[in-house]
C-alpha cells in the first residue's frame, strides 16, 4: 500500500456552487420532509382518538356529576314510627323501610294541596313515586339516629328518581314516559311544576363520590364511596409492599448480585412475569392468598396483594433501568475515596435513580389502579353497601374497587347506569392523571437539584 | 537540583508498595504480564508508557479498583507496608482509605463542591465539629489549587464546574481523606499550564507525607514531578528506575524509542 493508491481511490473533488442543490441533498431533503410528514400524522391520529374517546366519555359521564332532587316536609308521627313510645331504638328499628313509605306519600300530597297543585291523572301515590325509593331508607336512618325528631315537621331533600332525574339530563322524554311503566308523562309534569316553583332542583352530586353502590332499581343512589375507600386501601397496600420489595429486589440484583446463571435466570423471569395475564394472578391470589392462606374474599389485602404482584414486575424494572443509568464513574468516585458499597448505592447511586424509580412507582400504582380482571376473580365484584371500616381492620373488610364498580355498572339495565359508568371513569381517569402529575412534578423537583 | 534530590531520597528507601509477579486478565485478554515493581515511601513514583499498556490498570490493582470489574482477575501479590492487600480478610474499602484514587476522567459527585470534599472525611469520621470539616475542605481545596475560583460557590454543584476545575476537585476530594498512597491517573490532562503547574506543585508537597503514583503521557511532567519512572509497553514493566537515569540513559531499547517518541 503505497500513498499514491490511497490518494487515487480518494475521488476528485467537484466544483460545484453552494448556492444550487445537488440531486442528491433534494432527494435527502424531500425524505426527510416525507418522514415528518409521516409523524406529524401519527401524532395527529393518536391525538384524534384521544379526542374521541375524552368526547364520548365526557359527553356520556359529566351528567352524573348532577342530581335531581326534591325537597319535602315529612311529619314523623311517633304513634306509627314508634308504638310503644319509650324511643327505644331497638324496638323502633322493626318499624321497616315500608313504613316509612307513606310518610313520604303524606307530605307529597300535602305539598301539592298546600301549593294548589293538581295533575289531570295523577294519584298521590304516583305523585310519590317521582320520589326515589332510596328515600324510606334515607327517613328511617335518620330517625333512627335521633329518635327525638318523633313527632315534629322536618325538611328533608330526597333524590328525585331515576327516571324523574334522566329527563333533566335528556335520558328520558315525554314519548319514552309513555312506554316506561317506571314513569308516566303525568309525573313529568308533575316534576316540570315542582321545579318551576323550586321544591326540585337539579345540582352538583356530592354523593356520587361519597354513596355506596346502589341496587339495579335506583340508580340515582348508586355513588362510588365504597369502591373509592376500596382502591384507596388496595393502593396503599400495594404501596407499601410493592415499593420496598421491588426497590430492595432491584438493588440486590444490579448493584450487588454476582452476575451468574441463577441472578440470570430470575432476570428473565422478572421479564417474563410482567407479560404475564392479569388475570393469572388474580387465579393465584384466589388459590393462595384465599383457599390457602384463609384471608376473606372481597378484602381490600387480598386485592392490594395481588396487585402488589402485578406491580412487582414492572417497578423491578424500572428500578433496574434507573440505575443501570447512573454512570459507573459515580460509583467508582465513591469507592475510590473508601465508601463501601452500599454507602455508595445509598449516598449516591439511589439519590441519582430516585426520579426514575418514582416514576416507575406511580406508572405501576396507575397500572393497578385501573386493574379489573384480578379482582373478579378475588370476589371484588360484590354487591357492598357497608363501607370498610378505618385500617388496619379495614384492609379485610369488603370493599369495591373503581374499575369493578365501573364493570359492575355497566352490566345493569338501567340506562342511568350508563351515565353513572362514565362518570366513574371520568373519576378513575381524574386518579390516574393526578397520579401522573404527581409522577412529573416529584421528577422535575429531584432533576431539578443539579 | 533535581539529581542532588534524587540522592537524597535513595538513602531513606523504604518500600511501601511491593508489588510481585502480577498478572492481570480481563477475561482473555492479558493485560498486565507478570509486573514486578517496589513503590517508595514518600516518593513520586510516575507510570509512563503507550496508550492502552496497562498503566491504569496496574494503578487499579493496588487499590483493589478491579475488584468492580466482573471480568478482571488479579494474579500475584501487592504487598502495602508488607501486608498482602489481596488476602481474604483485607477489606477492600479500608485499603482505599489509606490509597486514594484520582481518576482519568474527572468524575465529581452530583452534589455540591462542599460536599463533594466533605464526603470522605464524613464516612471515614474525620472531623469531629463543623469547623473542623469546613478547614479539611478549604486546605484540600487550597492543595487542588481550587480553593480561589470555589471559595464562593462552595454551594453549587461540583457537576457545574469546568473539566479542569472538576478534576482539581476531584484531587481535593482524594487529598482531604488524608491517604497514605494517592494514585493520579493522568490527573493533569485537562488542566492548562498554570493549573497544572499547581497540581505539580501539590504532587511535590505531598510527597513530604505519601507516596504517590501518576500516570501521565506528559515526558517533561514525568521529569518534572516524579523521582523514579516505570516504563509499561504492551501489560509489560520494561524498565523502571530512577527518573534521572531512565530519561537520560536508559537500558531498554524500547524505553529510549518511546522517549525519543518513536514508540507511542
Ligand atoms: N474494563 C475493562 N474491560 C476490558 N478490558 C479492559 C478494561 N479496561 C482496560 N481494558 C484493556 O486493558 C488494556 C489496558 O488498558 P488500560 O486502561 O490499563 O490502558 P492505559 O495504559 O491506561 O491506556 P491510556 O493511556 O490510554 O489510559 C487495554 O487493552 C484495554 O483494552
Ligand atoms: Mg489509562
Amino acid at each position: 500500500m503505497t500513498d499514491a493508491s490511497i490518494a487515487g481511490a480518494a475521488p476528485e473533488p467537484k466544483k460545484s456552487s453552494l448556492l444550487v442543490q445537488d440531486a442528491r441533498t433534494r432527494k435527502r431533503n424531500a425524505a426527510e420532509a416525507r418522514f415528518r410528514m409521516y409523524g406529524l400524522g401519527a401524532v395527529c391520529t393518536g391525538i384524534l382518538a384521544l379526542v374521541l374517546l375524552l368526547a364520548s366519555i365526557l359527553s356520556n359521564g359529566l351528567s352524573s356529576f348532577q342530581q335531581t332532587y326534591i325537597t319535602l316536609e315529612v311529619a314523623l308521627p311517633a304513634d306509627k314510627l314508634d308504638k310503644n313510645g319509650n324511643r327505644d331504638r331497638a324496638e323502633m328499628a322493626k318499624v321497616s323501610t315500608f313504613g316509612y313509605q307513606p310518610l313520604i306519600a303524606a307530605a307529597m300530597e300535602q305539598k301539592m294541596t298546600a301549593r294548589g297543585i293538581s295533575v289531570e291523572g295523577l294519584s298521590a301515590k304516583d305523585a310519590a313515586g317521582l320520589v326515589s325509593k332510596e328515600a324510606p331508607a334515607q327517613l328511617r336512618n335518620f330517625v333512627l339516629a335521633n329518635p327525638d325528631v318523633l313527632d315534629t315537621t322536618r325538611t328533608f331533600e330526597f333524590l328525585a328518581s331515576g327516571r324523574v332525574d334522566g329527563y333533566y339530563k335528556g335520558r328520558v322524554s315525554m314519548e319514552t314516559a309513555q312506554l316506561d311503566k317506571n314513569i308516566s308523562p303525568e309525573q313529568l309534569q308533575l316534576a316540570d311544576i315542582l321545579l318551576e316553583e323550586g321544591t326540585l332542583e337539579t345540582r352538583f352530586n356530592w354523593r356520587f363520590f361519597t354513596a355506596p353502590d346502589a341496587s339495579g332499581q335506583r340508580p340515582e343512589a348508586a355513588g362510588l364511596g365504597v369502591a373509592i375507600l376500596g382502591s384507596f386501601y388496595m393502593m396503599l397496600v400495594v404501596l407499601c409492599l410493592a415499593l420496598p420489595i421491588g426497590v430492595a429486589t432491584s438493588i440486590y440484583l444490579e448493584e450487588f448480585a454476582p452476575k451468574n446463571r441463577i441472578t440470570d435466570l430470575i432476570e428473565v423471569n422478572i421479564s417474563n412475569l410482567a407479560a404475564v395475564p392479569s388475570i393469572v394472578f388474580g387465579i393465584l391470589g384466589l388459590a393462595i392468598f384465599i383457599n390457602f392462606a384463609g384471608l376473606p374474599q372481597s378484602a381490600p389485602i387480598v386485592g392490594g396483594l395481588v396487585l402488589t404482584l402485578m406491580t412487582l414486575p414492572t417497578i423491578i424494572i424500572s428500578t433496574r433501568a434507573s440505575l443501570k443509568s447512573v454512570p459507573p464513574s459515580i460509583r467508582d468516585a465513591a469507592l475510590g475515596v473508601g465508601a463501601s458499597k452500599m454507602q455508595s448505592v445509598f449516598h449516591h447511586v439511589l439519590p441519582l435513580a430516585a426520579p426514575g424509580i418514582l416514576t416507575g412507582t406511580i406508572i405501576g400504582l396507575a397500572q393497578a389502579l385501573g386493574e379489573t380482571a384480578p379482582l373478579l376473580l378475588i370476589g371484588m365484584v360484590a354487591f357492598v353497601r357497608e363501607y370498610p371500616a378505618a385500617p388496619p381492620e379495614g384492609f379485610f373488610d369488603p370493599a369495591s374497587a373503581l374499575p369493578v364498580q365501573i364493570y359492575n355498572w355497566t352490566q345493569r339495565s338501567d340506562p342511568a347506569f350508563v351515565e353513572r359508568a362514565s362518570g366513574a371513569i371520568i373519576v378513575l381517569l381524574a386518579f390516574l392523571l393526578v397520579m401522573n402529575a404527581i409522577a412529573i412534578l416529584l421528577r422535575r423537583k429531584f432533576e431539578r437539584r443539579w | 537540583m533535581n539529581d542532588m534530590r534524587f540522592t537524597e531520597r535513595a538513602v531513606v528507601e523504604d518500600k511501601k508498595i511491593a508489588a510481585k509477579g502480577v498478572q492481570v486478565y480481563y477475561g482473555s485478554n492479558h493485560a498486565i504480564k507478570d509486573v514486578n515493581v517496589d513503590i517508595l515511601d514518600k516518593t513520586v513514583t510516575a507510570f509512563i508508557g503507550p496508550s492502552g499498556c496497562g498503566k491504569s490498570t496496574f494503578l487499579r490493582c493496588i487499590n483493589r479498583m478491579n475488584d468492580t470489574i466482573d471480568i478482571a482477575r488479579v494474579e500475584g501479590d501487592i504487598l502495602l507496608d508488607g501486608e498482602d492487600i489481596y488476602d481474604a480478610k483485607v477489606d477492600p474499602v479500608q485499603l482505599r482509605a489509606k490509597v486514594g484514587m484520582v481518576f482519568q476522567k474527572p468524575n465529581p459527585f452530583p452534589k455540591s463542591i462542599y460536599d463533594n470534599v466533605a464526603y470522605g472525611p464524613r464516612i471515614h469520621g474525620l472531623a469531629r465539629t463543623k469547623a473542623d470539616l469546613d478547614e479539611i475542605v478549604e486546605k484540600s481545596l487550597r492543595r487542588a489549587a481550587l480553593w480561589d475560583e470555589a471559595k464562593d460557590r462552595l454551594e453549587q454543584p461540583g457537576t457545574g464546574l469546568s473539566g479542569g476545575q472538576q478534576q482539581r476537585l476531584c484531587i481535593a476530594r482524594a487529598v482531604a481523606t488524608s491517604p497514605e498512597v494517592l494514585l493520579m491517573d493522568e490527573p493533569c490532562s485537562a488542566l492548562d499550564p498554570i493549573a497544572t503547574a499547581q497540581v505539580e506543585e501539590l504532587i511535590d508537597e505531598l510527597r513530604e507525607r505519601f507516596s504517590v503514583v501518576i500516570v501521565t503521557h506528559s515526558m517533561q511532567q514525568a521529569a518534572r514531578v516524579s523521582q523514579r519512572t516505570a516504563f509499561f509497553h504492551l501489560g509489560e514493566l520494561v524498565e523502571y528506575g530512577e527518573t534521572g537515569q531512565i530519561f537520560t540513559n536508559p537500558e531498554d531499547p524500547r524505553t529510549e524509542s518511546y522517549i525519543t517518541g518513536r514508540i507511542g
